[in-house]
């Protein structure tokens, strides 16, 4: 593997402010399309400096970040179609607004994992803290652990899969997407959801507010098999449908700009 | 914001002082304000009594060194004239002392006793434990304290972003549930029925030195104490008692115990192994005392845990 070299110079943020760290690590490894580095002794700002110049500008591909140490904020805001493998545990706000990338993570993640995701999939060997999945709008979030409170709180769509059980307020005023929960589920479930379905194999410790049981489909079926074939997952256990009993607000289902249509 | 840590040593002593220091800088960024440490030294026959007689922002100035020195000689006076043979008096600061005394009687007199001084309050208590804290970040409170070589079998830790309250040393974290010996708190979020318990504290003769809520905690800990209810059972019924939201650390000379809120809205990671616990808001800062990749969970809703050293 090649090396590339430190790139330095001072560089400056929106008002015109000198960023400290701003600097490219100089431990990089380049074969091909793929690259890889070693976290553990750069700051927030040049791991993320480094994922952005390789896959945005070095056209690599496939970056294996390695140690990262439980560093907050990492693989934030990336926006194109590419492969990023973390080998051990980011911290908080790993990968939110990301829209394309395919993120494996060989470790634990902190808080706000994949917020406001928009398309591609994050899987995460271990398990994940509170607010995995808020306000995310597409792609597949998948843990194979537990996960923490208030999960894909604000979901707007995509799909969030947790191999093992979620704590209290798991789709709390969820709007669209889809939950599958293999383990257990705290209390207020889906509490004010407005739609969307949480599927659970596990014990519900209590339904949210106007979270009732939902009829179960052939639709159902296909979609749990599918996305449990597409991520290996293996067999998927028996799951419980959940969803909004439409009795708490005024409302419909549609977009704003479907709305306008209507009316 | 704020960052709450913990760490206890099922197997011995260890530098806690420099452990903490590292996991509370490693939260820097959840609170600047003040820094603060319940750390528990070895035990022995003489009682600790951490206190101050200024605050910092007050230590200087016009007449404020003989008025220090007048008030720190009362206080010595008033240890003797209580029962308390003084063994040591030190500060590293100038206005934050410590005392080392042999002493048997009632913790309660003795606290109130020295807190009629001018500007004193008295910040633990104890045969083991020792409360430092002072305004600044981690890095600063513990060079200023000496704390890089602090040993003990365990401790807690806060960073404070204050909120709700002065920047101040009352304000600052961990708090000594007065008048219970050798037991702290530290605390991460906000309890909204505070006055009512603070008044219903008050009447049974508590005596509060801040306006901070997380001070009712300690004091609510310590009446439930000294009734003889376990610090398990304690920290149980603190959560039907307290609202809002909160995730609380507490420790006594030998356990270390977390409670977390019934919305478990306030982050708190855990990592357990066969000679040493963990705990901190962020795993970030677990990492900088277990330097490899570790297996932690976030405790959830209502979840009370309580360790042995």
């Amino acid at each position: 593997m090649a090396s590339v070299g430190s790139r330095s110079g001072v560089a400056y943020d929106a008002r015109g402010l000198v960023e400290p760290h701003a600097e490219m690590p100089g431990n990089i490894e380049i074969d091909g399309v793929r690259a890889r580095f070693d976290a553990a002794d750069l700051s927030i700002r040049q791991i993320n400096m480094a994922l952005r110049q390789l896959i945005y500008k070095d056209g690599i591909s496939d970056v294996t970040v390695l140690n990262p140490a439980s560093k907050h904020s990492l693989a934030v805001g990336i926006l194109k179609r590419c492969r990023i493998h973390f080998e051990g545990s980011p911290g908080w706000f790993a990968c939110g607004l990301i829209d394309g990338p395919e993120v494996t993570i060989n470790g634990r993640v902190g808080w706000s994992l994949g917020e406001n995701m928009m398309s591609g999939v994050v899987m995460v060997e271990r398990s994940a803290g509170s607010l995995t999945g808020a306000a995310i709008r597409g792609g597949d979030l998948i843990v194979k652990g537990d996960v923490g409170a208030r999960t894909g709180i604000d979901q707007k769509g995509g799909t969030i899969i947790v191999g093992g059980s979620v704590g209290i307020n798991t789709g709390f005023m969820m709007q669209r997407g889809r939950q599958i929960i293999c383990g257990n589920a705290g209390e207020n479930l889906g509490d004010s959801m407005y739609d969307g379905a949480i599927y659970v194999a596990g014990k519900v410790k209590s339904l949210g507010v106007d979270c009732v049981p939902g009829e179960w489909t052939d639709a159902d079926t296909e979609f749990i098999n599918r996305k449990f074939r597409v991520h290996n997952l293996g067999a998927p256990p028996t799951f419980e449908k959940f969803v909004c009993g439409k009795q708490l607000h005024n409302y419909d289902s549609l977009e704003p700009s479907e709305r306008k249509l209507v009316i | 914001m704020c960052g709450i840590a913990g760490v206890i040593h099922r197997d011995g002593t260890a530098n806690i002082g420099a452990e903490l220091t590292e996991m509370l800088q490693a939260m820097k960024h959840r609170g600047p304000d003040s820094t603060g440490y319940a750390v528990y030294g070895p035990d022995d026959d003489l009682v600790v009594i951490r206190f101050v007689l200024a605050e910092p922002s007050n230590s200087t100035g016009f007449g404020m060194e003989e008025r220090l020195a007048r008030n720190r000689l009362e206080v010595e006076a008033r240890l003797a004239k209580i029962g308390a043979e003084v063994a040591t008096v030190t500060s590293e600061t100038g206005y934050a002392f410590r005392a080392k005394v042999r002493y048997s009687g009632e913790l309660k007199p003795l606290a109130d006793y020295l807190e009629d001084v001018p500007g004193c309050e008295v910040l633990s208590v104890g045969n083991s434990l020792e409360i430092i804290k002072d305004l600044g970040d981690a890095a600063t409170v513990s060079e200023q304290y000496g704390l890089g070589s602090f040993h003990g079998t365990h401790g807690i830790g806060h960073v404070r972003m204050a909120t709700e309250s002065q920047v101040d040393l009352a304000s600052a974290h961990p708090y000594w549930a007065y008048p219970f010996a050798d037991v702290a708190v530290v605390h991460n979020g906000q309890l909204t029925n505070y006055h009512q318990w603070r008044r219903r504290l008050e009447q049974s003769g508590h005596r509060f030195q801040s306006e901070c809520d997380s001070e009712i905690i300690a004091v609510y800990l310590a009446e439930q104490l000294t009734a003889g209810v376990s610090l398990e059972t304690a920290m149980k019924e603190s959560l039907d008692d307290f609202d809002g939201v909160f995730t609380y650390v507490c420790v006594t000379s030998n356990q270390l115990g977390i409670a977390k809120d019934e919305m478990a809205a306030k982050p708190l990671v855990l990592f357990e192994s066969d000679d040493l616990v963990a705990v901190a808001t962020e795993e970030v800062s677990i990492r900088t005392l277990v330097k490899r990749e570790v297996e932690t969970r976030d405790p959830y809703e209502r979840e009370v845990l309580v360790w042995q050293v």
